[in-house]
């Protein structure tokens, strides 16, 4: 699905990434932790296309094709979904029309038709459910006027129309409470399958209660310093990241 | 030559041509026109035409644009044409009580006009003023101050016809009256035109005024519009400018307000190659409202400037502005919105916001709100904004497979709609929205068809 090999990247002339490899298989779900400034939500936003980061060095494979040549829609067409940390409210854009806009795209991408008007609604109130979003919300802008756990709810919400390969979480449970935490969990696992794969960027391991991972990797750095199952994520929850600062010379 | 020689040429050209026609400005026009006329020229004497170094005029250089030798329309000229066939607006939908201007005077062969309400006078203003004295001295010219814009003393000092409305005491009418301007001559022309429009006690009516030129022409239009907005009535007025690159157009309005009445401005620049717009709105009663907006999409080398003064000279009002500008390749744009809220206005509600885009490095906008308040109890906000399209927004539309290009078009839409949606007749705003929808796209978007063959 996903092949990170030995990626550097920069931002504005600083190096934030120093060489990171990652292997994301089918239907693997992929914990990706670490302290404050380790490099998490970069790589993340390398990943989905991000023009201000600066690929140094190294190269990333998603389904076979270079990553890193694409167009940010053009990853997101070919399944890639970021659930964003901090999604942009985007005032005057109708949620309706930027949903059906995006979900139609990735229909001709498929060479499907798109939806119709009431195909889309309909497909939109059961994608709803799903995430249990207040209805009154797709009446707005993007995000525009959204409380902090409404926009997170958005994103799952924007993930289950677009049915992506490899979903991205950034921080997708930080400023959420315990049920709307839940709820997005839930909307994660429903939508999870063989076919699929998922990168959960966290700091907590309360996240990872209820998304099970595979795999956790501990960033920091810039650089992967320690992956084992998802026993770490209860180690790192208990010691903090004094003990890897400490491992890794600092 | 310097800005002043330049400025005090053109003006005693002005002022030369004055006293040439003058026997012509006369003849046929009443005498409290022909009063004002000789006020308004005084006054137009002692400030001349307006150079940057006025205040007001700090970001539109007027004077170029007078340089030309034009022709004058200060006679009815008679033709038999069929206005109707010549310009025909081809709105889906739109149904109104339909009115054609040529070069600022009032077709006589005006026939969809349609029926109005009893007691509606609706009309040329050089007409009513003789047909109507009591109404016409009542009301002309006494809120076009000349003293204070060289511009409006120069219309006035011109005037001799344009549209005139009345609408009597709680009459209301319903369907929207449409006012096309249309510039047509067959060498370079300056257009004056002259509007006066009453709104009695609980009267109600929404006006559209559309400006067009009809050929390729250098115009000079310089029109001055009068409107009383009475106790309790409400007026709607859309302004949608549409003329091409080589005109140039002034419009000054004024809006007196009296208690509980109600008025919405929207000014769309869709064309023109300068455009100046004085909008001053005073807040003459308790518990006015006045909404106040309007958006330029500037291409080329356009400029527009949109220069309003909203004055709260009573307590208890609520005015609200939102101007918006889309500046594209060389395109500048200014906006500068004074509030004064008069000593004793309190509980005032005044705000006001000014959003521009730039669309290249190019591009230049100048924004200059100022607010002056007298009374204490009042809540006043203003702010200004200049920049280009949010990139976190862009990225977050890409990001979910939407190319940029479309994403760029759907937030520019996004962008011009928060003035658009205040357009409240809704053919026009469908074709509003459907022309900067089509300006976006990069594609010519007039509001007729035009075969003017040339790239203004």
């Amino acid at each position: 699905m996903l092949s990170i090999k030995e990626l550097y990247v920069s931002v504005e002339g600083q190096e934030i990434l120093k060489g990171i490899n990652l292997e994301v298989k089918p239907g693997e779900v992929h914990a990706l932790m670490g302290p404050n400034g380790s490099g998490k939500s970069t790589l993340a936003n390398v990943l989905a296309g991000k023009e201000e980061y600066e690929v140094t060095h190294g190269e990333v494979t998603y389904q076979g094709e270079e990553l890193l040549e694409m167009a940010p829609e053009d990853r997101a067409k070919s399944g890639l979904f970021l659930s964003f940390q901090y999604p942009v409210e985007i005032p005057g854009v109708p949620m309706v029309n930027f949903l059906k806009t995006a979900v139609n795209e990735h229909r001709k991408h498929k060479g499907g038709k798109p939806l119709t008007a009431g195909e889309f609604l309909k497909l939109m109130r059961e994608k709803k459910e799903l995430v249990e979003m207040d209805t009154q919300l797709t009446n707005r802008s993007v995000n525009e006027g959204f409380s902090g756990g409404e926009k997170k709810k958005n994103e799952i919400f924007q993930m289950a129309l677009l049915e992506p390969k490899l979903a991205i979480l950034d921080e997708t449970d930080s400023g959420l409470d315990i049920d709307a935490l839940k709820i997005v969990a839930n909307g994660v696992n429903a939508l999870k399958s063989e076919n699929n794969s998922t990168i959960v960027v966290t700091h907590y391991q309360r996240l990872l209660d209820y998304i099970v991972p595979d795999y956790v990797h501990v960033l920091y750095d810039g650089r992967i310093v320690k992956t084992a199952g998802k026993e770490l994520a209860m180690a790192l929850e208990e010691k903090g990241y004094d003990w890897i600062k400490q491992e890794n010379g600092n | 030559m310097s800005s002043v020689a330049e400025k005090i040429d053109l003006s005693l050209k002005l002022t030369g041509h004055y006293n040439e026609v003058k026997e012509k400005l006369f003849e046929g026009s009443p005498d409290i026109i022909n009063n004002q006329r000789k006020k308004a020229f005084q006054d137009f004497i002692m400030q001349g035409l307006p150079t940057r170094k006025n205040e007001n005029y700090k970001y539109t250089n007027v004077q170029p644009s007078f340089a030309p030798d034009f022709k004058y329309f200060h006679s009815r000229e008679q033709k038999d044409v069929d206005l109707h066939e010549v310009f025909k607006c081809n709105i889906p939908q739109l149904d109104t009580h339909l009115v054609l201007l040529q070069n600022g005077w009032y077709y006589e062969g005006n026939s969809q006009v349609g029926q109005l309400p009893e007691g509606v006078i609706l009309g040329s203003l050089g007409q009513v003023a003789t047909s109507h004295p009591n109404i016409f001295e009542e009301h002309y010219s006494q809120l076009a101050d000349t003293s204070e814009d060289a511009l409006l003393a120069l219309n006035t000092a011109h005037a001799k016809d344009g549209f005139f409305l009345y609408v009597p005491k709680n009459v209301v009418i319903e369907k929207p009256i449409q006012v096309i301007n249309l510039m047509q001559a067959d060498v370079d022309a300056f257009v004056t035109q002259r509007n006066l429009i009453i709104a009695e006690q609980g009267a109600s009516a929404k006006l559209i005024f559309c400006d067009h030129t009809l050929n390729p022409k250098r115009y000079l239009s310089n029109s001055a519009t009068e409107i009383f907005v009475k106790e309790n009535a409400r007026l709607d007025c859309y302004i949608t400018q549409n003329q091409h690159n080589r005109s140039t157009s002034i419009n000054n309005i004024v809006i007196r307000q009296e208690r509980d009445s109600t008025i919405k401005t929207n000014t769309i620049t869709l064309h023109g190659g300068l455009v100046r717009n004085n909008l001053k709105v005073i807040l003459d009663g308790e518990n006015c409202q006045a909404d106040v907006f309007g958006m330029a999409f500037l291409d080329k080398n356009q400029h527009a400037d949109n220069f309003t003064q909203i004055i709260h000279a009573k307590p208890h009002c609520l005015s609200n502005q939102v101007y918006k500008n889309v500046l594209d390749e060389k395109a500048t744009g200014a906006f500068a919105g004074r509030i004064h809220v008069v000593k004793d206005a309190q509980k005032t509600n005044a705000f006001q916001r000014n959003n521009n885009l730039l669309l290249t490095d190019e591009a230049t906008m100048q924004t200059k709100p100022q607010l002056i308040i007298d009374a204490d109890d009042v809540k006043c906000s203003h702010g200004a904004t200049v920049g280009q399209i949010d990139e976190e927004a862009l990225f977050y539309l890409r990001a979910r497979g939407i190319n940029e290009k479309d994403a760029r078009l759907m937030m520019m839409n996004a962008f011009a709609h928060e003035v658009v949606q205040n357009i409240d007749v809704e053919p026009l705003r469908e074709r509003i929205d459907d022309l900067i929808d089509k300006r976006l796209q990069g594609e010519i978007s007039r509001c007729h068809d035009c075969d003017y063959n040339c790239e203004c």
